[in-house]
């Protein structure tokens, strides 16, 4: 049984992966799962400098998810490279870091210090955290934006680098398109979804953001329409994420479309829950017979 | 080392209306800490982060949990239909705890406000000092109190008067007349805040165990932070982890 696949070049021992912003840099988790099963590691997102996040509440449980908005709280990139990537680099699993910025100067930073540590495989570039005011999400929802950072990221990457795309918009695979266009080597969806709960009992909103992002099992089935849709519109590869909890909903993915998995949220809720993902794919492959799992890479079509 | 296992509920009672008393056996007793907490998860998959609870106090061959809780929601209000031979997922576990070396041999207050009291029962117990123990109650339902009985001189505050000193756990301490070289405490905001003055005026040490809304609970996803005074080691700004870094600080590290 093969459970190989190739990320745009990068080849991972398998096809599960941790949802940025919900692993650390694998610490935490590390405790709980060996890092080394891993297809790879997705970093929490990182800038240039540190940034303090929004004020508490941060996160708050709704139906079947949860909402945050952490605000993209981060050590910036030069205590991470110190502290984050050599820790990484102890265990055989890929490196991918996940990238934020407010302007576009502030992105291209830490892409070409990243672009020095020959340790890390891939860039994942966040064009749309829900949770900050300025950068982010601004360049992920209108496409003109979007292409214009991507081109500029992609002249200075070492790395290949993968756009995660925003489903707060009309269409997400014009999104998909002006990435490919802008040279985009693979692309990460859905972030989350934004969202809002309000405390009847205080009368207040259950956030500090008062908005926040949505994830969980129960957006599981927007991410996979739009992880189906996107495969139809592009070629680059797709890591499909929304709601992962078991491995059942990862193979739902690969088969709409997505060469990779990740399991975000749910992390949360199953400390266990990436191996398990992994081990339940190759129970389903054994199952089937499907000896190699790129054979299910987008086989459901009409 | 954190893990997520099966307990076993040994058994279960309403101490006060709305205040439930639940007893869990789980390896996780061995190397549980004063201060330190649990997730528990309810089994409604609609409901799926662990809801961190506080630990109470630790049997005595180490091989069960009691945590005292009150029920606020969806989640603990499933917790308090747990009976006897039912088993219940857990994380833990989890947090630093509350430093027994600081009081060590030294007159301590040890102080719990409304729900704050449970954890302050192992504390208690674990406490090798001259312990004066405050505890803020809403009304008369006194729960836990007399757990605490035989680990110090238990005084007692109500809201409504109805037992003990009128007001706050702060009133309690002004009519004992005592004065303490370290505090020791859990209880809502206003009353932290409070401590965190109070001890500051009096320059001795306070340790104060805070809670916030949390997800992971194991200090991965930033959920549940807290102003510092220093930028902390992990984050590089000003925002300790509560469930890791935490929950008991020392009050004066911390802008609350």
């Amino acid at each position: 049984m093969n459970t190989e696949v190739n990320l745009a070049g990068i080849t991972l021992k398998n096809p599960v992966m941790t949802g940025s912003g919900t692993f650390g840099s694998g610490m935490e988790y590390g405790e709980f799962v060996d890092l080394n099963c891993l297809g790879a590691v997705v970093t929490k997102g990182v800038a240039n400098v540190p940034w303090p996040g929004n004020p508490t509440p941060r996160v708050a449980e709704v139906y079947g998810g949860m909402l945050n908005a952490i605000g993209l709280q981060n050590p910036g990139i030069d205590v991470f490279m110190e502290r984050d990537i050599p820790f990484l680099k102890q265990y055989d699993t890929k490196i991918i870091v996940n990238v934020c910025g407010k302007s576009v100067e502030d992105y291209l930073e830490v892409v070409d210090k990243l672009g020095e540590e020959p340790a890390v495989a891939m860039l994942e570039i966040n064009v749309s955290c829900p949770n900050v005011k300025e950068g982010a999400i601004a360049f992920g929802q209108k496409a003109d934006a979007l292409y214009n950072i991507t081109s500029q990221i992609k002249k200075h990457a070492k790395q290949p680098i993968i756009m995660k795309l925003s489903p707060n918009v009309t269409d997400i695979t014009e999104m998909a398109r002006a990435a490919e266009a802008a040279g985009a080597d693979a692309l990460s969806l859905i972030n989350t979804i934004t969202g809002m709960k309000i405390d009847i009992h205080r009368r207040k909103f259950a956030l500090a953001n008062k908005t926040g992002g949505m994830s969980g099992p129960a957006i599981k089935p927007i991410a996979v329409r739009m992880v189906y849709q996107t495969a139809q519109a592009v070629k680059i590869p797709i890591i499909g994420m929304g709601g992962i909890a078991d491995a059942e909903d990862a193979i739902e993915f690969l088969l709409a479309g997505a060469t990779a998995v990740s399991v975000g949220a749910m992390n949360f809720v199953n400390p266990y829950a990436t191996v398990e993902v992994i081990k339940g794919i190759e129970d389903y492959m054994s199952k089937y017979n499907v000896e190699k799992l790129t054979d299910l890479i987008g086989a459901v079509r009409e | 080392m954190k893990e997520k296992s099966m307990a076993c509920v040994l058994s279960q009672a309403e101490l006060a209306p709305g205040i439930f008393d639940l007893w869990l056996q789980t390896g996780m007793a061995a190397n549980a800490k004063p201060g330190q907490f649990i997730g528990v998860y309810p089994k409604n998959a609609s409901t799926l982060l662990p809801r961190p609870i506080s630990i109470c106090e630790v049997n005595e061959d180490k091989t069960a949990l009691r945590i005292v809780y009150r029920v606020a929601g969806a989640g603990t209000a499933e917790f308090s239909g747990l009976k006897e031979g039912d088993r219940v997922a857990i994380l833990g576990t989890l947090g630093n705890g509350f430093p027994l070396e600081a009081g060590k041999g030294k007159k301590c207050f040890l102080m719990g406000g409304g729900i704050g009291v449970p954890p302050i029962l192992q504390l208690s117990k674990e406490l090798a000092a001259e312990k004066s123990i405050f505890l803020g109650y809403r009304d008369g339902a006194l729960f836990l109190k007399e757990d605490f009985e035989k680990y110090g001189n238990v005084f007692v505050a109500t809201e409504d008067g109805s037992n003990g000193t009128k007001g706050n756990v702060m009133d309690a301490i002004a009519a004992s007349g005592l004065e303490a070289d370290v505090i020791y405490a859990c209880g809502p905001m206003p009353m932290l805040r409070a401590i965190k003055r109070y001890a500051q005026e009096k320059g001795i040490q306070a340790y104060i165990s805070l809670e916030e809304h949390m997800a992971c609970g194991v200090g991965a996803c930033l959920g549940c932070v807290v102003k510092t005074k220093e930028v902390d080691h992990h984050s590089h700004v000003h925002n300790a982890r509560i469930c890791t870094d935490g929950p008991v600080f020392e009050a004066k590290e911390v802008e609350i």
